[in-house]
């Protein structure tokens, strides 16, 4: 029975291909996303349980500063087992590393990523030369081999590189000793990691170092993992949307097949198969199928996720700090997980059509009462669910407060657009039929209804691609626009300097007072604090203009920068006062090494692209309830004529490197690179969906144009000729992608004003302006006319060729 | 009008009509030298086995498809050689074209699809179209679409359709072969009756002796040739 | 042939690092640890010890260790055994460097043996910052929290008074060690031969301790009273490539006498014998290798491993006959590079306890 139901395969190609083209499709791009996804999170997994990661407990220094190794030294002798870390940076070639320096004797093993070093390496890891090991891409990174000696920026020699798989990208870890000679920091610690074994008993901590460091317990969750949830949330969006399309596909197909082989099933149960015995073996061939095409599609997802891995690893590094490895390691579950989504999104696809099997009447009526009909009920069905959704749309952005919910409003709006577009497509299909008079144009109109409900299911996904399409293209180029703008307020000094003590601080300033040129020098000192359990940075402001000018301030009291230099007025980011629902004049308790400190919410400013906290407060304040915070860093006020010599005298002088010193420009350039990554996954994403449409689009004419033969046949005998019906036929298409088109662009304002006014604010903490972009969409209605052409290329060269005898037929065959 | 034939205006003229088509590595040869004539007003039926090449000679007469050699002369034009947008043209203008299925536009109206080639052809005459749907019997259908229609309806719908434009000449080939006798016999009453009214020329492509009995002439088809 | 022959106590191989490597492979071969002791200090005969200083770390040679075994009974009569060990072991040659640029590298072990319990712990550090170190003067050796540690009132003489402490994760103990007897030299004088190829270091013991303090164990604390002996040893030679692990006693015998012993023992089934009888008056007399007869005559297995944890010892020229049986004969020390050491006691000629310390006992025999 099974080989008599494949052989409708056999004589059908084409609808096979269509139907493995949108298995393949949907899993291809769920598993893909996934495997990103995945990928990231072994990553922040790592991380974190790297050494220094979040996952061991740890003392650290209250200012967030390095300490004196001694402490470390007590605390040994005090019974705590701890281990010492120094983190720092250092620049190889340009290139910013993380440099961790561990001590590998006492490291706690549950912290113990640290490889290679537990075995007959630690001799080589800890005489001299020592070894500064890295991960392998990040070896290839630096285009050295494995034992090369690089010199830092900082003219300090490394020790020889030596390869550990195990390790994140874009860390070295050596020994602390070397940690200490490379960063120029002797005798100090950043960190000291608490080791879970037991070590018997130890002193209370603040009878051994005082308030000179705090207890951080490990943490389950890390910061990474926090900070970039609704960036894998967006990707998983735009995943699961893209197999919705791909499933629309499936959909078609399955639901063609079936219609075709209906005789065949009515055969099969007259010669005594049951409906049961039938549906078992439909189900058994769906299995077979979406196996096939879910493991072609998880091929391609693993090609898709190996194309976009170093967009979302320079996003992740670029916004978060995250490393991903550029080498995709995919887990058996992962395999398995693309395989089931597969079979269970064919099977979900089909559901109807299964459905139908079961209660076919072994005889039926004649001809089936008029599509018309069938189709006017469907429509209205359709038609009311979109409502609905509309509906719980609307309801969701009233009642729902998160990410989730934000989500949810968008899939309720392109769903209930998508099941909304028969219905309105027929109402203008109806509408032009009845404004026409003239033969053909009423038969273009009329036929176009009668095609519809073989192409509403690509119309559907074509109308979803392209909302989504204009939806986020146009947050995109809102935020685009507004971010050129806010970093230009945000970076008003025209040169960065962050010395690397306190001493080359000095320095600096004592050589820049004698430079007339130098305008002004403009303080800044940053802590770190925790706000409800968000890591968030706090910025010390000079008093002075160049703030009080260009700072993006979207809400302020009128005398905000005074109250901030005189110290109990705050100004929050835009992210921190909506995460913690703050408001102009809220009060917010700061906690710092002097005590909490009260501070009233003065202004709320932008701060985009920061998954961090932010807080700006006066630097006097800032400095008195930090002590012996380290004040190395501030931004000069130069006439722009004078940056680049200025830049080169302090680079040279004191050996700064791109990190430490930045002109404004690097800067900008830098963030807009950083930023324009950022949505260059969504990009890709949009332009699969796109694509998906367009293939559906494609194989929906296929298989229609493979009935249309008797329709169009009467019209040719009646005197239109083969290339009028086929001018004809590709009018009707593209009128129909053209309305659909016009359709998707307020849906995609509709979807991109859900974006910025609800995804965004949920997912970033921020809300962007509004804005629209003509341009932008009559680019895409080009995109989508386009597509749509060249779906229909195909099925109308076929057309156009053929032949009279094959027309002929129509009328004498009997079918 | 039951005069002499020779007297008759020749409204069609076939000559030395040659047609064959591939099958396989043969050639098969439908047609072996056709001479033929229709005159103004004449009703004629082409009969013969299956086979014998009078479907395919309807579809050279109607432009559908080329000979291979000789001409197909309607009136001053030689459709035979006219290029495939003057072939369509002269469908449109000149002729009713009624087949065994599949004649009718599924998704127009009955009403769109009687007035269709009337209104391509530029020739809508509301009265004329009125006059046929009564006598068609389709009056009460119009609204209707063809998959809405029994076959005989179908059919009915088909020859108005055919016949709305007022065309000089109509063609139909196993125009009732899907319907079962007594429908055939009313069906063809009518084309009958409607042919005369119209006073167009007709030829019917029929296997049915009984059928072929009704119209004026009977010219038989044997092998591609006429016997 | 795997890590623990190697192992230990009297380590004169791999030493410490090599210990940390758990690496036989590498214990001949990386820098320094060549089958000569280049670089370092060579131990040689006719070097008179001299203390305090001998008391503390010897930097310049390649492996040191104190060494502090007690045998014990709680306030219910009920036996105990303790052990303290530091270990010193110098990566590569050239003395003493502050920072972590220091090649000297510490572990710690220490354990708590009962009849029906062995618990032990151990600890790492490097030098050069002072987590580790051990002075002279005043006496005090350490790695983290624990210690041995002695004060002003501290002889030269005999090492002695000093209070000894330490923690795992389920003991710690503190105790307070007193003697007023001078501390005794091993071997000939202080120069205690390893093989009949040279091998050697220098060796010398304080047996005469009277302990007193308190072992915690499982939360309960038990005062505890009874004699400690310690060990020093230093050297820079590695163990000849065919001896394959030992057996080492120190006894306190009912008489007031003391013991050592140990037995070398090589592949080719040839041991190499030593010892040192340390008469009541603390005269000690190097003893003859023929005259030490050493036969083991329980084997317990631990694990895969077959340990032979009774013995019978015998020094005809002295009257010595002796078997030997564990407090405990699961005394074995899950370390990194695990050992058999625990308290027995002896019967025979003589009455007495003392220590056992027994390595490169392997899974498969080797």
């Amino acid at each position: 029975m099974l080989r008599v139901l494949l052989s409708h395969w056999q004589r059908h190609p084409l609808q096979l291909a269509t139907l493995l083209i949108g298995l393949i499709a949907a899993t291809a791009l769920w598993s893909g996303v996934q495997a990103l996804n995945q990928q990231a999170r072994t990553s922040y997994d790592r991380a974190a349980a790297a050494l220094g990661g979040s996952r061991t407990a740890m003392l650290e220094s209250r200012s967030g500063d390095s300490f004196a190794q001694s402490l470390f030294v007590e605390l040994r002798r005090a019974g705590w087992p701890v281990s010492p870390l120094l983190e720092g940076r250092v620049q190889v070639g340009g290139r910013t590393l993380r440099l961790l320096g561990i001590e590998p004797l006492s490291m706690p093993i549950e912290a113990g990523t640290a490889p290679g070093i537990t075995g007959g390496e630690l001799q080589n890891f800890l005489t001299p030369p020592g070894q500064a090991l890295l991960a392998p891409d990040t070896l290839n990174e630096l285009k050295a081999s494995a034992g090369a000696v690089l010199t830092t920026d900082a003219e300090r020699a490394l020790p020889p590189l030596t390869p550990q798989p195990e390790l994140v990208p874009g860390v070295l870890v050596v020994d602390i000793g070397i940690a200490q000679h490379l960063l120029n920091k002797p005798d100090q610690l950043s960190k000291l990691l608490i080791g879970s074994a037991d070590h018997g008993p130890r002193a209370e901590l603040r009878s051994v170092v005082g308030d000179q460091l705090r207890y951080v317990a490990a943490d389950d969750a890390t910061d990474l993992e926090r900070l970039t949830d609704s960036f894998h949330l967006n990707l998983t969006a735009f995943g699961l949307l893209s197999f919705l399309v791909g499933l629309f596909i499936v959909n078609s197909a399955i639901g063609l097949a079936f219609e075709q082989r209906r005789p065949m099933l009515r055969t099969l149960r007259a010669c005594g198969a049951s409906a049961a015995e039938l549906n078992a073996v439909l189900i058994t061939e769906l299995l077979l199928l979406s196996l096939i095409g879910g493991l072609i599609g998880l091929i391609g997802g693993y090609f898709i996720a190996a194309a976009l891995l170093p967009d979302v690893a320079a996003t992740l590094r670029g916004l978060y700090g995250a490393q991903l490895p550029g080498q995709l390691s995919l887990r058996p579950s992962w395999w398995f997980a693309g395989l089931a989504i597969s079979v269970i999104g064919a099977l979900s696809a089909s559901t109807a059509s299964l459905l139908k099997a079961s209660r076919l009447p072994v005889l039926t009526a004649a001809q089936p009462r008029a599509w018309q009909d069938a189709q006017q009920r469907w429509l209205l069905l359709q038609g009311g669910a979109a409502l609905a959704l509309a509906l719980v749309g609307a309801l969701l952005v009233w009642l729902g407060d998160s990410l989730t919910t934000g989500f949810a409003v968008l899939a309720t709006i392109l769903l209930g657009a998508a099941l909304g577009l028969p219905a309105v497509l027929g109402v203008l299909l109806r509408l032009g039929e009845r404004l026409t008079r003239r033969p053909v144009a009423t038969w273009f109109w009329a036929d176009s209804r009668l095609q519809l409900s073989g192409l509403s299911l690509a119309l559907m996904a074509l109308l979803l691609a392209l909302g989504v399409n204009v939806g986020v293209g146009t947050m995109v180029q809102s935020f685009s626009r507004t971010f050129n703008v806010w970093l230009d307020g945000r970076l008003a000094a025209e040169v960065y300097v962050s010395a690397a003590d306190e001493a080359q601080a000095a320095e600096i300033k004592a050589l820049l007072r004698d430079r007339p040129q130098v305008q002004a020098v403009l303080p800044g000192v940053r802590a770190e604090v925790k706000l409800d359990g968000w890591p968030t940075d706090l910025l010390g402001f000079a008093d002075h203009a160049t703030y009080r000018d260009n700072w993006p301030l979207l809400q302020a009291t009128t005398n905000s920068w005074d109250r901030l230099a005189a110290g109990d007025g705050v100004m929050v980011s835009e992210q921190l006062a909506r995460r913690m629902k703050l408001k102009l004049g809220d009060r917010l308790q700061v906690p710092t090494p002097t005590g909490t400190w009260p501070l009233d919410i003065v202004a709320i400013y932008a701060d985009y692209g920061n998954p961090r906290g932010q807080l700006g407060v006066g630097i006097d304040a800032l400095v008195a309830h930090f002590p012996g915070i380290a004040q190395t860093r501030f931004g000069l006020r130069v006439a722009p004529e004078a940056v680049p010599a200025l830049v080169s005298e302090l680079r040279d002088r004191f050996h700064l490197d791109n990190r430490s010193l930045a002109d404004q420009s690097l800067v900008k350039t830098e963030s807009k690179r950083i930023f324009n990554r950022t949505f260059a996954v969504t990009n890709a994403l949009n332009a699969f969906t796109l694509g998906i449409a367009g293939v559906a689009l494609f194989t929906s004419l296929l298989t229609l144009s493979q009935s249309r033969l008797p329709q169009l046949a009467p019209l040719w005998a009646l005197g239109l000729t083969r290339r009028k019906l086929a001018l004809l036929e590709l009018g009707k298409t593209m009128a129909m992608a053209l309305i659909t088109a016009l359709l998707a662009l307020p849906l995609g304002l509709l979807v991109a004003w859900c974006l910025i006014a609800v995804v965004n604010v949920k997912a970033f903490g921020w809300r962007l302006p509004f804005a629209v972009f003509p341009a932008e969409l009559a680019q895409l209605l080009a995109v989508a006319l386009l597509a749509a052409l060249l779906a229909a290329l195909l099925p109308i060269i076929k057309l156009l060729r053929t032949q009279p005898a094959q027309l002929v037929k129509v009328f004498a065959d009997e079918r | 009008m039951h005069g002499s034939h020779a007297s008759l205006r020749q409204m069609l003229r076939i000559r030395a009509l040659t047609k064959s088509y591939r099958s396989g590595p043969d050639r098969i040869k439908v047609l072996r030298g056709i001479d033929l004539g229709v005159g103004a007003g004449e009703s004629v039926a082409l009969t013969g086995e299956s086979g014998s090449g009078k479907s395919t000679l309807l579809h050279l007469i109607a432009g559908l498809d080329q000979p291979d050699s000789g001409e197909v002369r309607f009136g001053d034009t030689v459709i035979s050689s006219l290029p495939d947008a003057g072939r369509a043209a002269f469908r449109r203008d000149r002729l009713g074209l009624v087949f065994q299925q599949f004649n009718l536009i599924p998704s127009l109206t009955v009403s769109d699809n009687l007035a269709f080639q009337a209104k391509l052809a530029g020739r809508h005459d509301p009265d004329w179209l009125r006059e046929l749907t009564e006598r068609l019997g389709l009056a009460a259908l119009t609204r209707r679409y063809p998959e809405q229609l029994s076959g005989g309806q179908q059919q009915r719908v088909a020859i108005g359709r055919a016949l709305a434009p007022k065309p000089l000449l109509l063609l139909a080939d196993e125009p009732t072969g899907n319907l079962d006798e007594a429908t055939a016999d009313e069906v063809m009453r009518l084309v009958r009756d409607l042919v005369t009214r119209s006073g167009c020329s007709f030829l019917m492509v029929t296997h049915s002796e009984r059928l072929a009995a009704l119209l004026d002439r009977q010219v038989h088809l044997r092998a591609g040739l006429i016997a | 042939m795997s890590a623990n022959w190697l192992l230990s106590r009297r380590a004169f191989a791999g030493g410490l690092a090599s210990l940390l490597l758990a690496r036989a492979a590498h214990a001949q071969g990386f820098a320094g640890l060549g089958s000569e002791a280049s670089g370092f200090t060579e131990v040689l005969p006719g070097r008179p010890l001299s203390f305090p200083a001998d008391h503390g770390a010897h930097p310049d040679f390649r492996i040191e260790w104190w060494y502090l075994t007690a045998n014990l009974t709680d306030e219910h009569g009920q036996p105990l055994g303790l052990q303290w060990t530091l270990f010193r072991q110098a990566m590569a040659p050239g003395g003493e460097d502050s920072g972590w640029s220091s090649r000297q590298m510490w572990m710690a072990h220490a354990a708590v043996t009962r009849a029906g319990s062995h618990h032990s712990a151990e600890r790492f550090a490097r030098g050069g910052i002072g987590q580790a170190a051990v002075t002279a003067t005043p006496f005090n050796a350490h790695l983290d929290n624990w210690q041995l540690r002695g004060s002003e009132a501290t002889s030269a003489a005999s090492l002695a008074p000093l209070d000894v402490s330490a923690a795992g994760a389920d003991f710690s103990y503190a105790l307070k060690l007193r003697t007023e007897r001078p501390v005794v030299l091993q071997g000939d004088r202080g120069y205690s031969k390893k093989s009949e190829r040279g091998q050697a270091s220098y060796y010398y013991s304080q047996p005469y301790f009277e302990a007193e303090g308190s072992v915690t164990l499982g939360g309960r604390t038990s005062a505890v009273r009874g004699h400690a002996w310690m060990d020093r040893e230093w050297s820079s030679q590695p163990l000849a490539s065919d001896q394959t692990g030992w057996d080492w006693f120190s006894l306190h015998l009912s008489s007031g006498d003391k013991l050592m012993l140990f037995r070398l023992r090589h592949s080719d089934g040839r041991h190499y014998f030593a010892g040192n009888w340390i008469g009541n008056d603390g005269h000690s007399t190097p003893l003859p290798a023929d005259g030490i007869e050493l036969t083991p005559t329980t084997e317990t297995m631990i694990g895969e491993r077959r340990v032979p944890t009774s013995w019978r010892i015998a020094i005809p020229g002295r009257g010595v006959a002796l078997t030997s049986t564990p407090l405990n004969a699961n005394s074995w020390m899950t370390t990194r590079f695990p050992y058999w050491e625990g308290p027995i006691t002896v019967a025979g000629s003589h009455a007495g306890n003392g220590y056992l310390e027994m390595t490169g006992y392997n899974a498969n025999g080797g």
